[in-house]
């Protein structure tokens, strides 16, 4: 029996057709992994199945039924729960206030919180959440919040789940965790639609597979254990990409940016603890760890972003200081970790966007004034080059897919040529091709003789890509070795806090 | 084919314009209805506003004086909305920058009108700016929120004049709270002279248009706008958040003291207390019904203009209180900000048109 049945969707944003007569199916209890390109369509037809976009043609079955859903409160009402690649929680308040809004337990006129909370609590300890029902979501982690989304279609009774992008922030183990609760619920009967870039997981989870490819359904329902993960990704890209591939560091210079004793404290708990680290040119240190361990707070103290209650800074050998402005004019790149916060004016056009934080540059502006013309021109050449999916790049950034909108910090960055770059997930959300291309990027410029030290929480990309593997939990640089000294399962060991890592 | 239809329906649904303009017409036809209501004919009172607006010499001038005040107040709200600062101190702004043209003006400073005049301008533009400055000051340094301190700067600058205008400022053997009538050279000069419209009409074109450069051709105007969009983003590129906030701010005062300064030194000639009759808050009504454009505020604030001239009109043939175009006004903010509200009356519409209902491509 098919949970969904999705026929014909046509989907038009202005001039572009996003969707153009798709039709994709889910059958009842099957775990179906939708795959494709950034700006594929993987999210608009999600989107218009869950009712937050009206499609321009086509219909859509649910169980058999013709359905009509023109709104999310329709979708949850059918059993549909949506898990957004870009989380839509209320920061200021809690776990249980975030998952019980729309659903909530009733005593009378008001709402019986205390049930909400130990129903929630009871659903977290069941998955193995390990997140605490009544704190608030802004002092939860990326990971944390996610899983605080996943809580609140399961909450909704959803027998059709969508994930889109879930596991993109997630951690190897977080990732087992969650696949372990997929297959539960897949058991429950319920279906379920993953989105993902991650091929691998694709391969291990789902049944069966479809491809999208510019709005084009290409291969729908394919049985996923007949494909391997190479071909999966020639589907999606319509090429060979080779995910494998790396090259090692060369020649290892002097240290360029070096962090010694680093302490910080956030309202009075301590986050960073006595860390030191450092990163030579024409070397990739690769930081490993799970979400909420300090990363955040050491990006932003590597970047200016924030001022430690301690700490000595070398750049080149010298000591160094000063606000995010000065680290950017003193050549320290930054791919910020969440492209929505900190990465991007989504508001604001792709041009403007490009240039964000560079704009001061003599080659966009003179004076006071910016080079309109130099800046189209600029924005123009980088649409090509990094093959962002837009029609002009006067196209507001929130209208591109997520993907695109990672490509954009990743062009704004790799263009200005810096000498050290604070990479936090740069492949966040990225297509396989596009992986293929920043992670080459990030070679050539280590070649080139440039710091880097990637945060990812991929292992398979800190992994490859780096020279040194640094781990930090709590706060602390537990390990630090070279890239190929510790196995998969070693490093999930030290990141979890687990002893055994030699300093050398 | 489809392809074109698609692109106009969706160009037409998110249009700022047709909000704009739906929202206009909306507000009138209530205002109508609300007359009609209270045993007006909404009919003879719109045309009676439409020939006192255009109808004669009088009416046009009257219709761009009203205007004048109303284009400065809402680009000067405009501005701040571009760093995403709601700035309800317009009135006071203004206010501050009507005393600093006023003591340029009555200062004879021995010069030709073609420096005296810019001078007293410019001083309202500064006055407003400073005073706007303690807003923008206080919210960087102690997180004070914008829209409370606005308004209770608007209190203090209207005590703070008046206290003036009854001492140091009170005009010899006046029995009203005013100043001495400005000097000659710092007089803004009149487009016909017996009406109160002056040449700052053009002076207040003029500037939504270098604010709309401005806005997307500098380097500051790009970061206002990317602090108003997004702080932490703006942050993490190294942008000046408090400059950037504070620089809005002193600018949108800036603005609004020309709307005083236009008073000062064109239509009263002098400095009186209590001036305006709300000139900074129609600003939020202008600046709302252009969608916080700059080029908007100029056609927003004829169309109040119009309103308001014709009003004036109105009152004296129909004895219809004026009243009723800040009822309009109040309107179109409510629906320009609630765009949703517009969307589904025209979804109503679309109901009763087709009552059955085909399946819409
Ligand atoms: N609101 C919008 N307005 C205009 N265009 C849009 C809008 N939302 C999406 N698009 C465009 O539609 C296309 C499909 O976008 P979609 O978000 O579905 O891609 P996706 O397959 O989810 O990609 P990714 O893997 O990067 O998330 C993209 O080219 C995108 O630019
Ligand atoms: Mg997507």
């Amino acid at each position: 029996m098919e949970a969904v049945q999705m026929r014909s969707i046509t989907k038009w944003f202005g001039s572009l057709c996003a969707l153009d007569h798709v039709d994709f199916s889910v059958r009842e209890g099957e775990i179906h992994s939708l795959l494709g390109e950034n700006g594929a369509g993987k999210s608009t037809l999600m989107n218009v199945l869950y009712g937050m976009l009206p499609c321009d043609e086509g219909e859509v079955l649910i169980h058999g039924k013709p359905a009509q859903i023109r709104h999310p409160s329709q979708a949850i009402e059918l059993g549909i729960g949506m898990v957004h690649q870009h989380f839509m929680l209320t920061p200021v308040m809690t776990v249980t206030e975030n998952v019980i809004v729309g659903g909530e337990p009733v005593n009378g006129p008001f709402v019986d919180y205390r049930s909400a909370v130990r129903q929630v609590q009871e659903m977290i300890d069941r998955y193995h959440f390990g997140i605490d029902a009544n704190t608030k979501v802004q002092n939860l982690s990326v990971g944390e919040q996610q899983r605080v989304e996943i809580l609140k279609a399961l909450y909704r009774g959803a027998n059709i789940l969508i994930l889109d992008e879930p596991t993109a922030v997630l951690t190897p183990q977080e990732v087992q965790e969650l696949f372990a609760v997929l297959r539960d619920l897949k058991a429950a009967g319920k279906s379920i639609i993953i989105i993902t870039h991650k091929l691998k997981e694709t391969a291990a989870i789902a049944d069966r597979v479809s491809v999208l490819r510019s709005g084009k359904m290409i291969d729908s329902g394919l049985e996923a254990s007949r494909c391997s993960v190479n071909d999966l990704a020639l589907m999606m890209v319509g090429r060979k990409v080779d995910l494998t591939f790396t090259r090692r560091s060369q020649c290892v210079g002097q240290v360029a940016f070096e962090v010694q004793n680093l302490n910080l404290a956030v309202k009075g708990v301590p986050v960073l603890k006595n860390l030191s680290l450092k990163v030579r040119k024409g070397q990739i240190l690769g930081i490993a760890g799970i979400e909420g361990n300090g990363q955040t707070e050491l990006i932003e103290v590597l970047t200016g972003l924030r001022r430690p209650d301690s700490a000595v800074i070398l750049k080149d050998g010298k000591p160094f200081s000063g606000n995010a402005s000065d680290f950017l004019t003193a050549g320290v790149g930054h791919i910020p970790e969440d492209r929505l916060s900190r990465g991007l004016v989504t508001p604001m056009s792709i041009e403007d966007n490009v240039i964000l934080g560079y704009h001061r540059r003599p080659r966009f502006a003179g004076k006071g004034i910016r080079r309109s013309a130099d800046i189209r021109a600029f924005a123009d050449e980088k649409l090509a080059e990094f093959q962002i999916k837009a029609e002009t790049v006067q196209t507001p950034c929130s209208a591109l897919s997520g993907g695109n909108q990672q490509k954009v910090i990743v062009a704004r960055v790799f263009s200005e040529d810096p000498d050290i770059l604070i990479a936090a997930q740069p492949t966040r959300g990225v297509d396989v091709g596009a992986q293929e291309f920043i992670h080459n990027r990030l070679l050539d410029l280590r070649d080139e003789g440039k710091a880097i030290v990637l945060i990812s929480a991929d292992l398979d990309e800190v992994r490859r890509l780096s020279d040194r593997v640094a781990v930090i939990y709590d706060g602390r640089i537990v390990a630090e070795n070279d890239h190929d000294v510790w196995d998969e399962m070693e490093l999930g060991l030290l990141m979890t806090g687990g002893k055994g890592g030699v300093t050398a | 084919m489809k392809k074109n239809l698609a692109i106009s329906r969706a160009a037409l649904k998110n249009s700022s314009l047709v909000i704009s303009a739906a929202a206009m017409v909306i507000s009138m036809l209530i205002s109508a209805l609300i007359m009609a209501i209270c045993g007006y004919n909404p009919f003879e009172a719109y045309s009676a506003i439409l020939t006192g607006a255009f109808g004669s010499l009088r009416g046009i001038a009257q219709t761009l004086a009203q205007a004048t005040p109303l284009i400065f107040t809402g680009l000067a709200f405009a501005f701040a909305k571009k760093a995403s600062l709601i700035n309800l101190g317009v009135e006071g702004q203004m206010y501050m920058g009507a005393l600093g043209a006023a003591l340029v003006g009555i200062t004879d400073l021995g010069l030709p009108a073609i420096v005296h005049v810019p001078l007293a301008v410019l001083a309202g533009f500064l006055f407003g700016a400073a005073y706007a400055a303690i807003i923008g000051g206080l919210k960087v340094k102690f997180g004070s929120n914008e829209v409370v301190a606005g308004v209770m700067l608007n209190s203090i600058a209207g005590y703070f004049i008046n206290y003036l205008l009854n001492g140091v400022l009170l005009a010899e053997g006046s029995s009203v709270a005013q100043t001495e009538r400005v000097c000659q050279t710092a007089r803004l000069p009149r487009i016909f002279s017996s009406y109160q419209v002056t040449i700052a009409v053009f002076l207040a074109v003029v500037v939504c248009i270098a604010v709309r450069w401005f806005i997307s051709h500098t380097v500051l105007g790009y970061e206002i706008r990317s602090v108003g969009m997004n702080k932490k983003a703006a942050e993490t590129a190294g942008i000046h958040i408090s400059k950037a906030l504070i620089v809005a701010m002193c600018v949108s005062g800036g603005i609004a003291g020309l709307a005083g300064a236009n008073q000062v030194l064109g239509v009263d000639r002098r400095l009186i207390s209590d001036f305006s009759p709300g000139y900074g808050f129609n600003g939020i009504s202008v600046s709302a019904l252009a969608a916080d454009n700059p080029l908007g505020v100029i056609l927003a604030g004829l169309i109040f203009g119009i309103l308001r001239a014709g009003a004036l009109e109105l009152n004296r043939s129909t004895g219809i209180p004026v009243e009723f175009v800040d009822v309009i006004q109040a309107m179109v903010v409510i629906f320009v900000s609630a765009p949703l509200m517009i969307r589904h009356m025209g979804k109503l519409t679309r109901i009763f048109r087709k009552k059955p209902a085909g399946k819409e491509v």
